[in-house]
């Protein structure tokens, strides 16, 4: 019974993991009690921060469904291969071949001279000069769909070059500039999206921090007697985390209907715009681990936001 | 089981709220604390529950010398120390029972012990039948019993009361004290500090006297 370092008995502070449990569930039913009877407060503070969700989330989504698109047509970008003018079709046909079993290639056309020029005729209206040259001066062209593995801008450019310096080939071209314009505005989009983010997760934090502080102050009398009576700071804290915690899990979902709403309401246009370019292209909403991570990180930042107000206001007051 | 030696307290600013006290109440006393206002009545409860910590000199309580606890463990020790006040410090937005259940809460105890010692506590103060009651439709003595039965409610080992009478009648006053007599029976160390002179008086216990911060008088019983 005596003194360790002269302290005296030490204190009973068993800990009862079962009532531990028990005491966070009723202190989390008890807080979002508190909340519920106050619905228009409560409704405003959730809604500031669904709005703030919601903004980078919608966009985030919509920059998604744009790399979908962008990843369609990348797929869809092909190589001409130009040939050396002396290479004959049957040599064409021969390199087509050898070129089929490059794991980066998909699938290979050979375009003889004879049906080049014959399109050639068909759609540049020269038929005639064509007639005065006497001999057909277009080379054999091979139309190859590079496989989906390299079929990303960077992987496409590079297999052009290399198919470029086969001895037979003159030319070997790509036309990505456009893909590659469209990756980096989606990338920049990204990455300001992010900024965003980060901006108004900030902003969270000061919404429920304010918040959070302004019910500390409120229930300050509360506090101080709690104290009195023996409460350690975890006890004082835990209704407040809660607090936070509900607000920005609200938050959340109120991001989320938002989101769902926007998508929505871009729903039909964007099927009317794709209808124009013949794509089956269909905007797509939040998948099932976005609407979590929303949901879960909106309940995060709250409880951040909860515990930085708590941790600089709950200090400062002792009872006296 | 509350030692005070050469105990001083200064406040910032350079009030001395104590100076240099030296006292000792023995588990199971009764101990009356009495001054004018201002003499460090209240000043001295506070070191005991620790709500302030002493400049100088040792405080024990338990058996615990005070100076060498940490913050952390403050609220343990105030479990063990039931505190009372003038004003009586209830919480106005709960009923009566779920004041006196605060500190039980607190401590982390079952529902059903909960609801026996309350119960309990509310049958010693005689406010059996107000348990529903909200502190605001009471009178001033009842409110002061609720303060009690929430000081008592954890059987702590030491209560402090500090004037517990000041805004009671005097045949209120002499039914709070009756209480205090009766926890001291069982057993509690009580110290009351108080400047009802008169009401002491009838009581012949022992009183430890304060003028400016310093220990003047100690009346034994």
């Amino acid at each position: 019974m005596k003194a360790r370092n002269g302290r005296g008995p030490g204190f009973n502070r068993r800990f009862n993991p079962r009532g531990w449990v028990i005491r966070h569930m009723q202190v989390a039913l008890a807080s979002l009690g508190r909340l519920w009877r106050v619905p228009l407060a409560t409704f405003m503070t959730a809604a500031v921060i669904g709005i703030a969700i919601a903004l980078p989330g919608a966009m985030n989504t919509l920059v998604n469904n744009v790399r979908t698109l962008s990843g369609a047509w990348d797929s869809s970008a092909s190589l001409s291969l130009f040939l050396k003018p002396d290479v004959s079709e049957a040599d064409g046909t021969a390199l087509a071949r050898l070129l089929g079993t490059w794991p980066e290639i998909g699938t290979i056309r050979v375009i003889g001279r004879a049906e080049a020029l014959a399109e050639f005729r068909r759609l540049s209206g020269f038929g005639d000069a064509l007639d005065m040259l006497g001999e057909n001066p277009l080379p054999v062209v091979l139309l190859l769909q590079p496989s989906p593995s390299a079929s990303g801008p960077d992987a496409a450019a590079t297999l052009a070059e290399r198919l470029g310096k086969l001895p037979e080939v003159d030319i070997a071209q790509l036309d990505l500039q456009w893909v590659r314009r469209l990756h980096a505005i989606t990338r920049t989009a990204e990455r300001g999206i992010w900024v965003l983010a980060g901006l108004l997760s900030m902003a969270v934090l000061l919404i429920v921090g304010n918040t959070i502080r302004l019910e500390i102050n409120n229930r300050r009398p509360e506090i101080e007697i709690t104290k009195l009576v023996g409460a350690t700071n975890a006890f004082i804290r835990r209704p407040f985390l809660y607090d936070g915690l509900w607000y920005g899990l609200m938050g959340g979902l109120i991001a989320w209907v938002l989101i769902g709403i926007s998508v929505l309401s871009l729903q039909g246009p964007v099927a009317e715009l794709a209808g124009l370019y013949d794509s089956q292209f269909e905007l797509s909403g939040l998948s099932w681990r976005a609407s979590l991570t929303v949901l879960l990180g909106s309940g995060l930042l709250g409880l951040i936001g909860a515990w930085l107000a708590v941790g600089r206001h709950l200090a400062a007051i002792e009872p006296a | 089981m509350i030692h005070f030696d050469n105990v001083s307290k200064r406040y910032p600013g350079g009030h001395e709220g104590l100076s240099g006290t030296s006292f000792r109440i023995e588990s199971g006393e009764m101990a009356f604390l009495t001054g004018h206002s201002g003499a460090g009545k209240s000043t001295l409860l506070k070191l005991i529950g620790l709500l302030e910590r002493a400049s100088r000199g040792q405080v024990w309580v338990n058996e615990r010398n005070l100076n060498k606890l940490s913050n952390r463990d403050i609220p343990y020790h105030r479990r063990e120390v039931g505190m009372i006040f003038q004003d009586h410090r209830l919480l106005h937005d709960r009923t009566v029972f779920d004041n006196i259940a605060l500190p039980l809460v607190v401590a982390g105890i079952g529902h059903q012990e909960i609801r026996r010692k309350v119960r309990a506590a509310l049958d010693k103060v005689g406010l059996l039948n107000k348990e529903k009651v909200y502190p605001m439709m009471l009178s001033g003595g009842e409110q002061q019993r609720v303060g009690i039965a929430r000081a008592v409610v954890t059987r702590p080992p030491v209560i402090l009361a500090d004037e517990p009478t000041g805004n009671l009648d005097p045949e209120l006053s002499r039914e709070i004290m009756d209480l205090f007599m009766q926890f001291n029976q069982v057993g509690v160390t009580l110290l009351i500090a108080t400047h009802d002179i008169s009401l002491i008086e009838t009581l012949g216990r022992r009183t430890l006297v304060l003028r400016q911060g310093k220990l003047v008088g100690d009346t034994p019983a």
